[in-house]
C-alpha cells in the first residue's frame, strides 16, 4: 500500500489506462475489501431472514453494488413487496454519488466517454475516496478505479452470497474493530489530503453539518448536506 | 426467482447507476466559472470531512480515541495500511477497556 502523498491540484493532461494502474487500485483496495466483505457476510444472513432466494442476493450485489442501498432495501423487504418505497429509498440513499461523481469530472472528462460511464458503475465512496487520493497525489491511471472497484465488488458479492448460503455461524464484524476499518481508512485520506491552511473552513463547517445532519436527520443525508456545505463555503471565500 | 423481486432489483440497479453516472453527466453540460472550480476545490475534502465526522466522532469514546489514533499515525507515515491496522487495532482494544 502507498504512502500518503501531498496533493496537489490537477492539470489538464490525458489520462493512461493499463494493467499497472489497475493492479494499483487493487491492491491499495485489498485492506477494505476484507471490511467489505464482511459487510456482506452480515447482508446475506439478514437476507436469508428476509426470505431473499441465493440468486436473488447474487443478483442484487452484483447490479445493485451498494451496501447502503441494499441494507436500506432489507429493511423495507416484506410481502407484498413495497416495489416503489424501495426504489425511492435507493434513490434517496444514493443521492450522494452524485457529488462524489462530479468531484470526478477533473479527470474523468479527459476519458473516452464509454470508458468513463462504464468505470462509473464501479463508484462508491471507498473506490472514489481512494481513486481521488491517486489523481490528487499526481497518479494518472484511470484504471485505478477499475481495479479498485473489482476489488471490491469481488468482495462484496462473495460475501453477500457466502451469508446467504451459510453464513448463520456468522459473528458480529464490530467485535473485531472491522467496521471501523472505513473510518479508518477515510481519516487517513482526509488526513493525506491537506493542502494547507485554506482547508480548514470548508472541512470544518462540512463536518459541522455532518454531525448535526447525522443527529437530526435520518439516513445518510448528512453525507449530502455535509459536503454542500463545506464545498459551498470554500466556493464563496475562493470565489469573489 | 420471482418476477417482482428481479424487476425491482433491476429498478434499483438503474436508479443507483443513474446517480453513479449523473454527477459527472451534470458537469459535462455546465460551463465552468470561477465559482463552479472554486467549488470543486473544495468539494473532495468536504465530501470525505463529512463522510468521516459521524463514525469519528460521535459514534463513541474508543472511536473518537481511534480515529484520533489513525490520524496521527497517517500524519506522522503517510502509510495508508498502517493507519488502517492501528485503527482498527486500537478499536478493537478500546471497545474492550472503555
Amino acid at each position: 500500500m502507498s504512502t500518503i502523498a501531498r496533493t496537489e491540484v490537477a492539470a489538464p493532461e490525458a489520462l493512461t489506462f493499463t494493467r499497472a494502474g489497475a493492479l494499483r487500485g487493487a491492491r491499495q483496495t485489498l485492506p477494505l475489501a476484507a471490511s467489505s466483505l464482511t459487510g456482506g457476510l452480515v447482508f446475506g444472513v439478514l437476507a436469508r431472514g428476509a426470505e431473499l432466494g441465493l440468486a436473488e442476493v447474487a443478483l442484487m450485489s452484483t447490479m445493485v453494488f451498494s451496501g447502503s442501498a441494499q441494507f436500506l432495501a432489507l429493511g423495507l423487504w416484506a410481502t407484498p413487496l413495497p416495489v416503489a418505497g424501495i426504489l425511492i429509498a435507493t434513490l434517496i440513499v444514493s443521492l450522494r454519488h452524485l457529488l462524489l461523481g462530479a468531484a470526478l469530472h477533473p479527470w474523468l472528462a479527459r476519458l473516452p466517454t464509454a470508458r468513463a460511464y462504464g468505470l462509473l458503475f464501479f463508484l462508491s465512496d471507498e473506490t472514489w475516496a481512494l481513486t481521488t487520493h491517486h489523481f490528487r497525489a499526481g497518479g494518472r491511471d484511470a484504471a485505478f478505479l477499475l481495479g479498485s472497484g473489482l476489488t471490491m465488488a469481488v468482495a462484496w458479492i462473495g460475501g453477500c452470497v457466502l451469508g446467504r448460503a451459510g453464513g448463520s455461524w456468522l459473528t458480529d464484524p464490530a467485535r473485531w474493530g472491522l467496521d471501523f476499518a472505513f473510518t479508518a481508512v477515510f481519516v487517513a485520506l482526509l488526513v493525506g489530503s491537506w493542502r494547507g491552511r485554506g482547508d480548514g473552513l470548508p472541512w470544518t463547517v462540512a463536518a459541522l453539518v455532518a454531525l448535526a445532519a447525522h443527529r437530526w436527520l435520518p439516513g445518510q443525508w448528512y453525507i449530502v448536506l455535509g459536503a454542500l456545505a463545506g464545498s459551498g463555503a470554500g466556493m464563496v471565500r475562493d470565489a469573489r | 426467482m420471482r418476477a417482482e423481486v428481479a424487476a425491482t432489483i433491476l429498478g434499483m440497479a438503474l436508479l443507483t447507476y443513474a446517480t453513479r453516472a449523473g454527477g459527472l453527466w451534470l458537469m459535462g453540460r455546465i460551463t465552468t466559472t470561477p465559482r463552479l472550480d472554486a467549488w470543486l476545490r473544495s468539494l473532495p475534502g468536504a465530501i470525505l470531512a463529512a463522510l468521516v465526522a459521524p463514525a469519528a466522532l460521535a459514534a463513541g469514546p474508543a472511536e473518537a480515541l481511534a480515529a484520533a489514533l489513525t490520524a496521527l499515525v497517517a500524519a506522522r507515515t503517510g502509510n495508508l495500511l498502517g493507519a488502517l491496522i492501528v485503527g482498527v487495532a486500537a478499536v478493537y482494544a478500546l471497545r474492550h477497556l472503555l
